[in-house]
């Protein structure tokens, strides 16, 4: 509630939060150091990172405003959260005024002379911890290097929060000495420089620690957009070298099809693919071989994967097996499109090859079709897999491949 | 049956007339729109049967139109169309209220068909989405959830599903699991109904891990 220490270790975790709330009461019930705990992680956990790089594609479109990056059940469950926030504020307040009365009236430790001084101290104290971590949110800019950060967005509300905290811890230090005149002079320079050596550090601890992580987030995200733009440039280059072949090629509508077809495959890939693990899983070998027999034969080759693993000796031959039967699609069929779905669903593992082409008589396989045979049944067979044909003049083809993996 | 009344909406002049020239003879086109406000503006004039919508549009995307139209004509049917298959866009427009997606390689008739079943009130889903679906609502069920019934698909829906990721058609889904189109369109319809309701913990982190929601 206080600051989402507690969300977000039950977050990290997957557990409910409320346990690890009441764990951290426990804790700071039973010796009392759970609070010194939840106090560290504040300073240490980073906040949910607001900049999770989205694919540059979806980032861009963003960035132009072309789409909207919240689906609209998201804005619903922010203004609950700020209208939550707006309660957690109340609640803490009475809470707080709640313990200390009690305190106060079971006379625990806090002398009537230190109460008072003790209640101005931590609410200046809440005051610029709770700015400094709305501050956080406000991107770090290089006009206002302390204040800015210090201060958030929030303009002369948060001034005044600031100010108003600092005139507490410091009414809270005077009152304190004022009470205590009776120590001797060296006790009260003691105190004193104490005083401004632990307030200084407590003032400024949050924003100094802050200010470097935020640096490094800063300088991250300039390498990072940096990174971007030399992608950027790349692939301007290849998109301009496509163009200008096609541009030659024009009177060859199949070559200008193909080169079309694999420069949008290559955009879309960088564009929208998220990770690029082509060699190693299922659905990146299927996905390349599909890729192959597409810029090989100009025949668009559709691919739609559900689920994925690791890519097995025998799931190779499985994939080699798939791009034969795309291969014969592509030469025989007389398709214009091929389908191609892989499903990894717990231990097995498919591949569906289907065409919408005028299809084969399954029984009379004829000679140029022993690829079929070999290729694909006797290499699924081989593997512990099975293949099963069906084909109709009216449907076209479909192979199945199945294997266990 | 008369033609279908039809808004396009892109920021694309070129793609806008493409589309009417390829199926502007079977559907009739009644207004057309390039960015938000536009496209809210000739929506709520025409009150088409059908808006074929762009995911990506200036003033802040497809969803904004949606959200816009749905606020006062709640009936207003929406088809998404994008170049875009990622799943952010494509999970994304569905949520917002979209009764199917298709990509802009689509072909005339498949387009007129498309446009025509979600006029009926069904959805459709292109294999890629499907794949995207099966995908999300993959995992282990959790029998003790509370929206049970939203939560998860049914074996039958995921037959389905899985067949038309396969490429097949609604009529070829239906002769291969022997049932009728329209038991088809049902399953479908309801597996939109789930994608857009559901709070299915998987969902939404499968959600967030693609960043969602």
């Amino acid at each position: 509630m206080v600051s989402g220490v507690a969300g977000g270790i039950a977050d990290h975790l997957g557990v409910s939060d409320t346990v690890v709330r009441l764990v951290f009461i426990a804790a700071t019930v039973f010796g009392g150091f759970g609070a010194l705990i939840y106090a560290a992680l504040w300073f240490l956990m980073p906040l949910a990172a607001p900049t999770v790089p989205a694919a540059p594609g979806l980032a861009a479109h963003t960035r132009g405003g072309l789409r909207s990056d919240q689906p609209p059940p998201m804005t619903e469950s922010k203004a609950r959260k700020r209208e939550k926030s707006r309660g957690q504020v109340t609640a803490l307040v009475v809470v707080g005024i709640g313990v200390l009365l009690l305190l106060n009236v079971a006379g625990f430790g806090v002398a009537g002379k230190m109460f008072w001084p003790l209640v101005f101290a931590g609410t200046g104290l809440a005051l610029i911890w709770r700015q400094a971590d709305e501050g956080q949110k406000a991107a770090w800019t290089n006009k206002a290097p302390t204040l800015g950060l210090l201060l958030g967005k929030g303009g002369l509300k948060s001034v005044i929060r600031v100010a108003v905290g600092l005139i507490l811890i410091g009414t809270a230090v005077t009152v304190f000495l004022v009470q205590n005149n009776r120590l001797s002079m060296v006790g009260d320079v003691l105190v004193a420089l104490l005083l401004a050596v632990v307030g200084l550090g407590v003032i400024a601890g949050p924003w100094v620690h802050r200010l470097s992580r935020d640096l490094n987030a800063e300088r991250g995200e300039r390498i990072r957009s940096q990174e971007r733009a030399d992608m950027a440039a790349h692939l301007h280059d290849s998109v301009l070298q496509t163009l200008a072949l096609i541009q030659k090629q024009a009177n060859d509508p199949r070559a200008v099809v193909k080169l079309a077809r694999s420069q949008e495959r290559d955009l879309r890939s960088w564009l929208y693919d998220e990770d690029d693990t082509t060699d190693q899983t299922l659905s990146g070998a299927a996905k390349r071989a599909a890729a192959e027999v597409e810029d090989s034969h100009g025949v668009p080759v559709e691919v739609v994967t559900v689920g994925d693993c690791e890519l097995t000796e025998g799931l190779s031959a499985m994939v080699r097996a798939a791009r034969e039967s795309m291969v014969n699609a592509a030469k025989h069929s007389g398709a214009d499109k091929i389908d191609v779905f892989v499903e990894v669903d717990g231990d097995r593992a498919e591949i569906f090859v289907r065409d919408r082409g005028k299809g084969f008589d399954t029984d009379g396989v004829p000679e140029d079709r022993l690829g079929l045979r070999h290729s694909v049944m006797g290499r699924m067979e081989r593997h512990g897999g099975r293949a099963t044909v069906r084909s109709d003049p009216e449907t076209g083809t479909e192979v199945r491949l199945e294997m266990d993996r | 049956m008369s033609q279908r009344r039809v808004v396009v909406i892109d920021d694309h002049d070129m793609f806008r007339a493409g589309v009417r020239s390829e199926i502007g003879t079977a559907v009739e086109i009644v207004g057309e729109g390039a960015d938000v406000d536009s496209a809210v503006k000739a929506i709520v004039a025409t009150e088409p049967d059908v808006v074929l919508l762009d995911v990506h549009l200036p003033g802040g995307g497809g969803t904004e139109v949606m959200k816009q139209v749905h606020q006062r004509h709640p009936e207003v049917k929406f088809l998404a169309l994008s170049v875009s298959d990622a799943a952010e866009d494509v999970i994304g427009v569905i949520r917002a209220g979209a009764r199917g997606y298709v990509t802009k390689n689509i072909s005339g008739t498949e387009l007129v068909d498309a446009i025509g079943r979600v006029a009926d009130g069904d959805a459709v889903f292109s294999p890629r989405l499907a794949g995207f679906v099966l995908d999300a609502f993959s995992g282990a069920i959790d029998i003790a959830s509370v929206d049970e019934d939203l939560d998860r698909l049914s074996q039958r829906e995921r037959e389905v599903l899985r067949l038309i990721a396969r490429g097949y058609a609604y009529k070829e889904v239906a002769r291969e699991l022997f049932i009728s189109v329209k038991t088809v369109e049902t399953h479908v319809s309801s597996v939109l109904r789930k994608l857009q309701l559901s709070n299915r913990h998987e969902l939404t982190r499968w959600a967030t891990d693609r960043r969602l929601v």
